[in-house]
């Protein structure tokens, strides 16, 4: 993969993110008329109230004023502080963060591969009780909203059963370090975790599937078994290399919508992540926060897909030369 | 009943390499079984050369994805299919991978996925090494292989979209080299090359062919290349072979109207017979699943008889080493 | 007496599309998929007659018991405010219907012409459509959608604007690819040679060819919007006076019911969007194998 390939790829990235900046200054400093108004709707605020406000934020420049300290603001990482705590937003993003990484960054991992074992057994066994049971659950796990699996994986393991804690992320009053606490972080994070996974694997076991049923009919397998190659050797080294390829560029797709999905689990489980986070700032709305809510997860799917991307040119050596 | 006599007297005695005999394959159809070879024998000695002709759907691809037992699940096939006085059809799992590549490999069509794509032509080429043991030394066996087919080796790290269509045909024909097989099985290797290219891919498996003393089954919907580089031709018409015999024989004289229909398609610059434009045979060849009853090729048959339509023609000698299964074997028949 | 070519179009669309249909009707998942859906929606048009509407306001329902099941009060029981469940479920399914078809209309309207610009015209405003669709696909949809939501107040007419908004890159993408093939084949070329302008190309080459998958398309939208929808209004951002299914799901968490286990509160409303959902994916895998081969072949 050339240097030339890379960073143009990077640069793209780098403008997009560039565009998602510029439509987060209109979104909020141009769409309505007076801004301080806007941010504070529903507040009473005297005259020089207001204007002490604009200064704060920065909005009593000319909007080309106003644009290039938004610019300046975000580049720094000074995302304006929130209106319901009055921390600054990115520490209040920052502390969340990491939770919502574990969650995600798991459950994407988790689905990706079992979506995957799913579809490669599935359409090597096509039109068997595997193929048909595999299909049939991925389509029932598709249509229903991720937070009511939530819902209902809650009330059946954690509030009947018992077998999970209902929200949080470690028990209240407890104490424990280390092993300990990571075990029962982990324990909390099963739900959630279960949730999302399911809730994504399906698309993941569906584009596998097609992919390799494609793929199964081409002659480069023929010609493998010719050679005298074991059967789960052609499927593994010859048939899956190719197939996983749109599961790659899926994967990239899908992580906005995981992302997103977590917005709404979380909240289900209580797990303090940004979801949550994002979850608790409409109940203001707490607009700087969830500006800046928008922006890093904006970023946090521009780079993904970066990433994506780059992996998928690693895997299809026909689109390096392109 | 097909034919079951014993090899013509102009072969040879020695055990042949190959021997079909009375090869049936039916594929499973949504409606049925589908019949893509109806009944095929032939021998083929150590060195020779054999070439295939037909149509396309008459059942020459599927011969040679027979011989290796390379057909989908599902398929019958009936028959035998001798390799070295072993019967491929009967082989365990086991003996038929071993046999694969190492006694008889084939040599695909170049198309763009006849390899794999996100491979490297080199490790592509080195796998049969892999596979049957010879893992030893195969960077170098890789390289003298591409070499041997006029690829420089230092190519071997690409990949095959970086490939003209001429070049990844060389490549199966190293990689079908690989294991130094006895039996070679070119399938339509030069069908989808520009001309030029054609006549290059044609000599270097005519050159490959004498110096390592390869037998050849040659598959291809043009006669004309058949001529030129086999010792016999056998035609195909419909899953069964039509007409068989020594090549320079039936592309001049062919005595099965449908052989006579194929050779006056390929017209030869320089023969008088075709000062006149080639007369192409009218229709279509029948569907596997609807093949006519009696001779399958009379509804496009100029000289067809009224028996011709019930009775079903065996193969009838017409010559040495000449075989046709029509009713006017014997004396000389021309396309009209 | 000569038939105007008009006339001659018509009748074959017309027998084309009864081929089409008898063509869907041997397919059993599509007929399955068609039958709830007709379903679904006649009871979202029925709602008057099956729930009245007064059953939804909590002070009308003062007198109810509160977190009844099915079997002590009405078809599904109350929820904490007494309100019946039924009435929630048969009025709110016409709110997450509404909400799905008006936003794929939007982002169908939009997709498609942003997708038929861009692919049939090409250059520099192409290319601009283009990079500015992409973009839109990457911004991850629902902080967008809150962002939005948020601004604009929560209403009705303001999540579908929000949904229809956020989906059209999607489209725009398939509908763009589809033109670009169809500009490349022969009938086009001839067609220009022939004298015809633009727009005649796009009425009778370009339009016919892609409208089958913008169908398709469709098919496949409906189904995100309603469940972005859903999601949305859970999150609270849905119009506060109009029930909808994922209101009350939003409600039935705030509310306790998993705690609870009032189940007849919770699983409704999940269920009907498998319902709705499900539906819309059969129809849409039916629709795509009898329109796949016309695509392919395309209409010379």
């Amino acid at each position: 993969m050339s240097l030339r390939f890379v960073s143009l790829k990077v640069l793209g990235a780098l403008a997009t993110l560039a565009f998602v900046i510029v439509f987060n200054f209109f979104l909020f400093r141009v769409v309505e008329g007076d801004p301080v108004a806007n941010l504070f709707r529903g507040r009473n605020l005297t005259q020089e109230q207001r204007q002490e406000l604009r200064q704060q934020f920065g909005l009593d420049g000319s909007k080309l004023e106003q644009f290039g300290a938004y610019v300046q603001q975000t580049l720094q990482l000074n995302l304006g502080r929130s209106y319901i705590s009055n921390e600054p937003v990115s520490k209040e993003i920052w502390d969340r963060a990491w939770a919502t990484i574990a969650l995600v960054g798991i459950s994407t991992l988790l689905s990706t591969v079992f979506g995957v074992l799913i579809g490669i057994a599935a359409a090597w066994k096509r039109g068997s009780p595997t193929d048909y049971t595999s299909t049939s659950f991925t389509m029932a796990t598709y249509a229903m909203p991720d937070f009511w699996l939530g819902m209902l994986l809650l009330v059946t393991m954690a509030v009947s059963l018992g077998l999970f804690p209902v929200g949080g992320i470690t028990d209240a009053g407890s104490n424990a370090t280390g092993f300990g606490h990571l075990l029962d972080q982990a324990h909390h994070m099963f739900l959630p975790a279960l949730t999302l996974t399911v809730a994504y694997l399906g698309e993941y076991a569906i584009v596998m599937r097609s992919a390799l049923l494609d793929t199964m009919r081409e002659d480069y397998l023929t010609l493998a078994r010719a050679k005298g190659l074991r059967e789960v050797m052609v499927r593994n080294r010859h048939a899956v290399p190719n197939a996983i390829l749109p599961v790659v560029t899926l994967i990239a797709i899908n992580f906005g919508f995981v992302l997103s999905g977590a917005i709404a689990v979380e909240t289900i489980f209580s797990w303090p992540g940004l979801g949550r986070l994002t979850y608790d700032a409409l109940n203001g709305p707490d607009l700087p926060l969830l500006q800046g809510l928008f922006l890093v997860f904006s970023a946090a799917v521009i780079f993904f897909n970066l990433v994506a991307d780059l992996l998928y040119a690693y895997l299809d050596p026909r689109v390096r030369t392109a | 009943m097909t034919d079951m006599a014993s090899p013509d007297p102009g072969q040879e005695h020695a055990a042949p390499l190959l021997s079909v005999r009375d090869l049936h394959v039916t594929y499973r159809g949504a409606e049925g079984g589908v019949p893509a070879v109806r009944g095929v024998s032939f021998d083929l000695a150590a060195g020779e050369t054999l070439g295939l002709a037909g149509e396309s759907g008459c059942g020459k691809s599927t011969l040679a994805g027979a011989i290796l037992r390379l057909l989908p699940k599902g398929t019958t096939v009936t028959g035998e299919v001798l390799l070295n006085g072993e019967d491929v059809l009967t082989m365990k799992p086991g003996r038929l991978r071993a046999v694969r590549w190492t006694e008889a490999a084939i040599v695909f069509q170049g198309a763009l996925h006849g390899l794999n794509p996100v491979q490297r032509i080199g490790a592509q080429v080195a796998e049969p090494l892999e596979v049957h043991g010879r893992a030893e030394g195969s960077k170098a066996k890789v390289a003298e292989l591409l070499e041997v087919v006029g690829i420089p080796a230092r190519r071997a790290a690409e990949y095959p979209h970086q490939l003209s269509g001429g070049q990844r045909q060389r490549v199966l024909i190293a990689l079908a080299l690989a294991c130094d097989p006895s039996l070679l099985i070119a399938d339509e290797p030069t069908t989808a090359l520009d001309v030029m290219v054609q006549a290059q891919v044609l000599d270097l498996l005519e050159k490959l062919q004498r110096e390592l003393g390869l037998a050849v089954v040659f598959i291809t919907h043009d006669l004309s290349t058949l001529a030129a580089n086999c010792e016999r031709i056998a035609v195909m018409y419909a899953g069964r072979i039509v007409e068989e015999g020594p090549s320079r024989d039936v592309f001049r004289s062919p005595a099965h109207p449908y052989a006579a229909a194929l050779a006056a398609a390929f017209p030869v610059i320089g023969d008088m017979r075709y000062r006149r434009a080639p007369s192409g045979l009218g229709g279509d060849p029948p569907d596997p699943r609807a093949i006519p009853s009696g001779c399958s090729f009379h509804p496009r048959c100029s000289v067809a008889l009224p028996a011709c339509t019930t009775d079903e023609i065996e193969l009838r000698i017409v010559g040495p080493g000449r075989r046709a299964a029509c009713v006017h074997a014997g004396e000389a028949v021309s396309a009209g | 007496m000569t038939v105007s070519g008009r006339r001659v179009a018509w009748r074959r669309r017309r027998r084309a599309f009864a081929a089409a249909w008898s063509d869907y009707r041997h397919s059993t998942p599509g007929m399955i998929g068609l039958v709830v859906l007709v379903l679904i929606v006649a009871m979202a048009l029925a709602a008057p007659l099956l729930a009245s509407e007064a059953d939804l306001r909590a002070i009308y329902a003062v007198d109810n018991p509160r977190w009844a099941t099915p079997s002590e009060y009405g078809p599904l029981g109350t929820d904490n405010l007494g309100r019946s469940v039924w009435a929630q479920f048969v009025w709110g399914a016409r709110i997450s219907l509404l909400v799905g078809f008006a936003a794929t209309v939007i982002a169908i309207v939009i997709g498609s012409l942003v997708g038929i610009v861009s692919g049939f015209f090409g250059g520099i405003p192409s290319a601009l459509l283009m990079r500015l669709t992409e973009w839109f696909l990457v911004i991850p949809f629902l902080p967008l959608a809150i962002v939005l939501a948020a601004i604009l107040g929560p209403s009705v007419w303001n999540i579908i604007l929000v949904i229809g908004i956020t989906s059209w890159p999607a489209t725009a993408r398939v509908i763009r690819a589809q033109v670009l093939s169809v500009k490349e084949r022969l009938y086009i070329e001839r067609s220009r040679a022939l004298g015809a302008s633009s727009g005649h190309l796009m009425n009778r080459h370009v339009l016919p060819n892609v409208s089958p998958l913008i169908l398709a398309n469709l098919t496949l939208t409906v189904p995100v919007a309603i469940l972005s929808e859903t999601t949305l209004s859970f999150l609270g951002l849905g119009d506060p006076t109009r029930a909808s299914w994922g209101k009350m799901l939003d409600e039935a968490f705030s509310a306790g019911a998993l705690t609870r286990n009032a189940w007849w509160y919770y699983l409704p409303p999940g269920l009907g969007i498998m319902a709705v959902v499900l539906a819309f994916v059969l129809i849409g895998q039916a629709l795509e194998e009898i329109l796949d081969p016309r695509l392919k072949e395309g209409r010379s």
